[in-house]
């Protein structure tokens, strides 16, 4: 197809994976941890909600420098990893760990606003019924927040899908491996000729936005039931 | 045989209460707020006394003094709630099987008995509030419980509506043989179903009586059920 250059096709393929990767890397972290913030009592939980929230405060460019920090090369955790084989640093691998960074108070927040929404005179009736922890959450807490996890999944989906300064401070901007759709766009606004390009990407990431926020809309919109609400 | 004694200050509310029954349906019977529907959450296990000790047929399920508390879960208490509480996802045939042990109930003749049939596949938010109440009773019955717990059954309903889920009850009271502890703060109701009739108010048991003196203490003839129109 002709509609976008190799190169811009390659841009896009590769922020789609990203953002389909990071979003399903987070999710099951996600849920565990939006679960313990909405049912447990957590002698930790300002520290933990505050650093939580630290990826969407703080200024993206600082997250990707302390990534690279930890998991470059020469970082505590990138050593070791090093050791195993294992590089993330300016690696397409090391940009699903940004996005999935910094989507990650996204999902949690949603899931655990769900969570939140699900009666928990519901999950006390199955105590009853004699289901453990993990058969009411299976069965109860879990089915009854999926449009507020699918929604989550969407916010944090289009959050990594344009990530951009956690990403070129962490894995750079290697044209086939770590350019995603918005550093290809940065790329060719600082390339002479190159405004026709950033057209056609700007005009790809308002349809990917589009299509993602309408999904989200849908979701918040039939949001469950949350539980059988008194008649 | 329930044994019941319990402790709890909540504030300025506090619960004090000693029972002991063996008879097939002992009612608590009192004013709104005086408790009693804490004591099913109790004997259910999804409230926890700083103080007592429940027994059921000699199976201790909570006892303070020994560091006794089972699990809500292990309990096997079925607990009919006043708010229904099916499960809005599932429909009715998933609601009854939800609290299903192997081999320990037998579903058709329980969807008999409470003539569910033609409710099996539908969702709890398209059944009735007297369709709703005969689901919850089914559902607590199938999980096999020691004893029945029935928290203001009729309540809620209309009064064609209280008429029918009122004769399921008595002819489960006729046809089965598990122990219910029926709260009510209807006296008809009461009179209509219970053995033992515990007067409950302000946390502490005022009275125990038996059917014929509760009928005799509300002032009139030892209570007769009111007529009931035939199973629809």
């Amino acid at each position: 197809m002709s509609l976008l250059a190799p190169d811009e096709w390659q841009a896009l393929a590769l922020s789609l994976r990203v953002g389909v990767l990071a979003t399903l890397l987070s999710l099951p972290p996600a849920i565990a941890l939006a679960w313990a913030l909405s049912r447990r009592r957590l002698r930790a939980r300002a520290l933990v909600e505050a650093l939580l929230f630290l990826p969407l405060v703080l200024p993206p460019v600082v997250t990707g420098y302390a990534l690279l920090a930890l998991l470059g090369r020469h970082g505590p955790l990138g050593a070791l990893l090093a050791e195993a084989g294992i590089v993330v640093a300016f690696r397409w691998t090391g940009a699903v760990i940004a996005a999935a960074v910094m989507g990650f108070p996204l999902l949690v927040m949603s899931i655990r606003v769900a969570f939140d929404g699900v009666d928990r005179r519901l999950e006390a009736a199955a105590e009853t019924l004699g289901a453990g922890a993990w058969r009411r959450f299976a069965t109860i807490t879990l089915p009854l927040s999926l449009r507020g996890i699918g929604a989550g999944c969407v916010l944090a989906f289009a959050r990594a899908f344009g990530e951009f300064g956690a990403t070129i401070s962490f894995v750079s901007n290697i044209p086939g491996e770590t350019r995603t759709l918005p550093i290809a766009i940065y790329e060719l606004l600082n390339t002479p000729g190159g405004t026709p390009g950033v057209h056609r990407l700007a005009l790809v990431s308002l349809a990917v936005a589009f299509a993602a926020s309408l999904l989200a809309m849908r979701f918040m919109r039939h949001a469950a039931p949350a539980g059988e609400a008194r008649r | 045989m329930i044994e019941l004694a319990l402790r709890h200050a909540f504030g300025d509310f506090r619960i004090d209460v000693s029972l002991r029954s063996d008879v097939r349906v002992l009612a608590l019977f009192g004013p709104s707020g005086a408790g009693k529907t804490r004591l099913l959450d109790a004997i259910a296990g999804l409230f926890a006394p700083q103080e007592g000790r429940i027994a059921i047929d000699g199976e201790v399920l909570l006892d303070t003094a020994r560091g006794i508390a089972q699990p809500a879960a292990r309990r096997r208490i079925g607990y009919v709630f006043q708010d229904g509480r099916l499960f809005p996802h599932l429909d009715v045939r998933a609601n009854l099987r939800y609290g299903l042990r192997d081999g320990s109930a037998d579903v058709t003749a329980i969807v008999e008995l409470l003539g569910l049939g033609p409710l099996l596949a539908r969702r709890p938010a398209t059944l009735s509030g007297g369709e709703r109440q005969r689901v919850a009773i089914g559902r607590a019955l199938l999980s096999a419980p020691r004893a029945l717990l029935l928290d203001e059954p009729l309540t809620g309903l209309h009064a064609e509506a209280r008429a029918q889920v009122l004769d399921y009850l008595r002819r489960l009271k006729r046809e089965l043989r598990v122990a219910a502890v029926l709260v009510s703060h209807h006296a008809d109701e009461v009179a209509a179903l219970a053995d033992e009739v515990a007067c409950i108010e302000d946390g502490r048991v005022l009275a125990q009586l038996d059917a014929a003196g509760f009928g005799l203490a509300r002032g009139g003839a030892p209570a007769t059920p009111p007529a009931a129109p035939p199973l629809a």
